[in-house]
């Protein structure tokens, strides 16, 4: 199992978390119903207790393990510093504001773009949104330090970027909007097969 | 009874009868939920604002100053002002009487809640008058940006939180000071006997010795479990308040610089070394404290509920050891959207070490429900049902904050309201709270000597309607996370619009959950008796259920 983009990494985290919740909150009410009763309830499943701390550790280190070779980001990110991109792209942000190369960002998909971002003040996040507001990826943009982010657009389309971090109210307007907001900032274009 | 007699004197509870202790407890448990009430005001202001521009509050509480300050008060109130408010003084009632010994001072007792409801205060004042708005994580260097925040107040938050943290090292001095007083049944205790049961050293040589066939360390243990979970928390509590009164006085230095008019260069103190410094110190609350504190809560109430000795004694003295390493070494699950945060600490201390806290708390979990199990039937009582909301606040939370401390999820959940909401706000509100509301059930008529609570309808009504707002709140807004909602953003114009319509909808049943269970405490306790608790007390004594 592979996740291509993290669209399909959320739908598939929110379904396996539902499952969960429902199993865990079904399983302590089950629990708290039967410390009522008086006769002795049969048993669905035995516990052992060793074996119970054994799938705490599986769950704990298989979460890591399975992310690791499900999630094409992770391994790409520990080896950035390794990998000629096909494309890097240059960002500063200073008083609430980013300077872009250009606009939009023109990027060709399944290419590797290393996005550099430096920061001459505060501490910032550096989105990539979906126009519906979903996010592709991120980081925290730490000023004075190098900032870099490895990414590989699987979906072509318009994307907006903002700050993922708070860096005062300065942020907004009056009103709320948010004036870190680029609309339409990056472009990606030429999916394999014409798919989007 | 008439609604007036029950109002004015309560139903049978006598302020006069309470002793020194139990005075001192119940003023921090007051003020404790008086602050919760604030929280969860401030909280429904929050939701409704991000419902859209049909929202029915006034403008100005969607204007970023004021909401970002809000969002800054938010947690310092809910944090300190109810929550540790609420822990110690359980904790300075449970442990004299655990160890049947005296506190050792109740003056210093009155000075922590007094100094934790002052500091609170100026910490919310700060935010309220002068929109001093850097947020709990103070991220260097927006806590010293004069250009964004007025600096007097930014002094203000700063002095308030320096005095919760004064407050915070009165509490551990007098919790430890009770403990390794060598009175009563620790008279001819040494201080080394007492401190390999503190750390729960004996548990882990009991297991050794169990191990190679040998006689168990002890048969009696110095302190009993959940004051040994007390005194392990504790020293996670004491490095937080020692971590942010530096960070406070980092702040105070650049700001009090500012208004001598000499401007400090922001930049010579490295952002992501401070950054670093502050979540060690940050996640000694979340990650270390918080869960030691609830596994020894939930040992204690799970022994008391079912009268049954607890399951793997020593193994969840041993776990708690293990719970108070893992606490120190796991900060880095906060930064691992920080990219020149080096590789090695993200995997070994963000992903490796955090993945413990599934152990030791799935550990504590087990023993728990263990435990309880020996003791069937029970009667389904009020603190049961709470012990075991608590249990499912954990059990959802502690996953959902795994899930995330991991290379692949956190970045794209980093910053999200999954973190806020499905992690630590169902940990706070539905796992933490139904806890201590668990053990406010246990120790009420000690505390009250034997009141009797208004109702018990009212009870039930607060146990549901705060169970479903919790839950509800955390599951809908963690969503939305999902969906691309950042938690620390203001949204105006109806973004996730039935995510955040339904979070306000779940938030005010939080609220009104509060004001079910104050109306009932109110009515059990009466006017009179409430003003009663902050007189001075006639008897003095500092113990409870020990003959002088």
């Amino acid at each position: 199992m592979t996740f291509a983009t993290s669209l399909e990494l959320l739908k598939f985290h929110a379904v396996a978390y539902t499952i969960y919740a429902l199993i865990i909150v079904s399983t302590v009410a089950w629990f708290g119903y039967n410390l009522t009763q008086k006769e002795k309830v049969k048993s669905i499943v035995r516990i052992p207790f060793y074996g119970y701390m054994a799938f705490l550790v599986a769950g704990g280190v298989g979460h890591h393990i399975f992310t690791y070779n499900a999630i094409p980001w992770v391994s790409e990110d520990i080896t950035r510093h390794d990998v000629k991109p096909d494309q890097e792209v240059n960002i500063t942000v200073a008083n609430h504001k980013w300077q872009l190369p250009q606009l939009p960002i023109k990027i060709k998909a399944h290419t590797k773009v290393f996005f550099n971002v430096q920061s001459k003040d505060l501490i910032y996040g550096f989105g990539i949104f979906r126009k519906d507001g979903t996010m592709v990826t991120q980081m925290q943009v730490d000023p004075m330090h190098k900032n870099d982010l490895l990414w590989t657009f699987n979906e072509c389309g318009v994307y907006d970027i903002t700050s993922t971090e708070y860096s005062g109210p300065a942020q907004y307007n009056e009103e709320g909007d948010d004036l870190m907001l680029v609309k339409d900032a990056i472009v990606v274009e030429g999916c394999k097969g014409g798919a989007k | 009874m008439s609604f007036m007699k029950n109002l004015i004197h309560g139903t049978n509870f006598d302020a006069d009868s309470l002793n020194a202790l139990q005075k001192v407890t119940l003023r921090a448990v007051v003020m404790s939920f008086l602050f919760f009430g604030l929280v969860a005001i401030e909280g429904v202001i929050m939701r409704l604002v991000k419902t859209g521009p049909a929202n029915p509050l006034p403008k100005m509480f969607s204007h970023p100053d004021h909401f970002f300050s809000i969002m800054t008060a938010h947690p310092i109130v809910g944090i300190f002002g109810s929550t540790y408010q609420l822990v110690f003084a359980a904790f300075m009632f449970l442990v004299p009487y655990l160890t049947k010994k005296p506190l050792y001072s109740v003056k210093l007792a009155n000075a922590v809640w007094l100094l934790i409801t002052i500091g609170t205060a100026l910490a919310w004042f700060a935010a309220f008058l002068w929109h001093y708005a850097p947020l709990y994580t103070l991220y260097w260097p927006l806590p010293a940006d004069v250009h964004q925040f007025e600096t007097i107040g930014g002094i203000v938050f700063v002095v308030g939180v320096a005095l919760i943290m004064i407050g915070t090292l009165g509490f551990i001095y007098n919790i430890y000071a009770t403990i390794f007083q060598r009175v009563g049944v620790h008279a001819n205790k040494t201080t080394k006997e007492l401190l390999i049961s503190g750390f729960g050293i004996d548990g882990m040589l009991n297991l050794i010795n169990k191990l190679r066939g040998k006689e168990p360390y002890t048969k009696e243990p110095a302190l009993s479990l959940p004051v040994v979970a007390i005194f392990r928390g504790t020293v996670d509590t004491f490095l937080d308040a020692i971590v942010i009164l530096g960070a406070g006085i980092l702040v105070l230095v650049y700001l009090v610089a500012d208004l001598g008019g000499v401007q400090l260069d922001v930049h010579s103190i490295d952002a992501l070394l401070y950054k670093n410094y502050f979540w060690w110190g940050l996640d000694l609350v979340a990650d270390g404290l918080v869960l030691i504190y609830v596994a020894g809560s939930w040992y204690l109430l799970a022994t008391l509920i079912s009268g049954q000795k607890l399951f793997m004694e020593n193994v969840a003295r041993a776990a708690l050891m293990l719970e108070l390493l893992v606490s120190w070494m796991v900060w880095s699950h906060h930064l691992l959207s920080d990219q020149p945060q080096p590789e090695m600490m993200k995997l070994v201390s963000g992903e490796m070490v955090t993945a413990f806290e599934l152990l030791t708390q799935g550990l504590a979990l087990f023993i728990t429900l263990v435990t309880l199990w020996k003791g069937r039937p029970l009667k389904m009582s009020m603190e049961l049902k709470y012990l075991l909301g608590g249990l499912i606040g954990f059990g959802l939370a502690v996953p959902a904050g795994i899930i995330q401390a991991d290379m692949g999820m956190n970045r794209v959940l980093h910053n999200t309201s999954w973190i806020s909401f499905a992690h630590f706000h169902i940990a706070l509100i539905v796992g933490l709270y139904m806890t201590l509301y668990s053990a406010l059930y246990v120790l009420w008529p000690l505390v009250t000597n034997n009141t009797q609570m208004y109702s018990k309808k009212l009870s039930n009504t607060h146990f549901w309607m705060y169970l479903i707002g919790g839950l509800g709140m955390g599951s809908v807004l963690g969503f939305a996370g999902l969906e691309g909602a950042l938690r620390r953003h203001l949204y105006v114009h109806g973004e996730f619009g039935p995510y955040m319509i339904l979070g306000a909808i779940f938030g005010a049943m939080i609220f009104i959950a509060w004001a079910i269970f104050l109306y009932n405490i109110v009515m059990s306790i009466g006017l009179k008796g409430l003003v009663g608790i902050f007189m001075p007390a006639k008897d003095k004594s500092a113990s409870y259920g020990i003959e002088d």
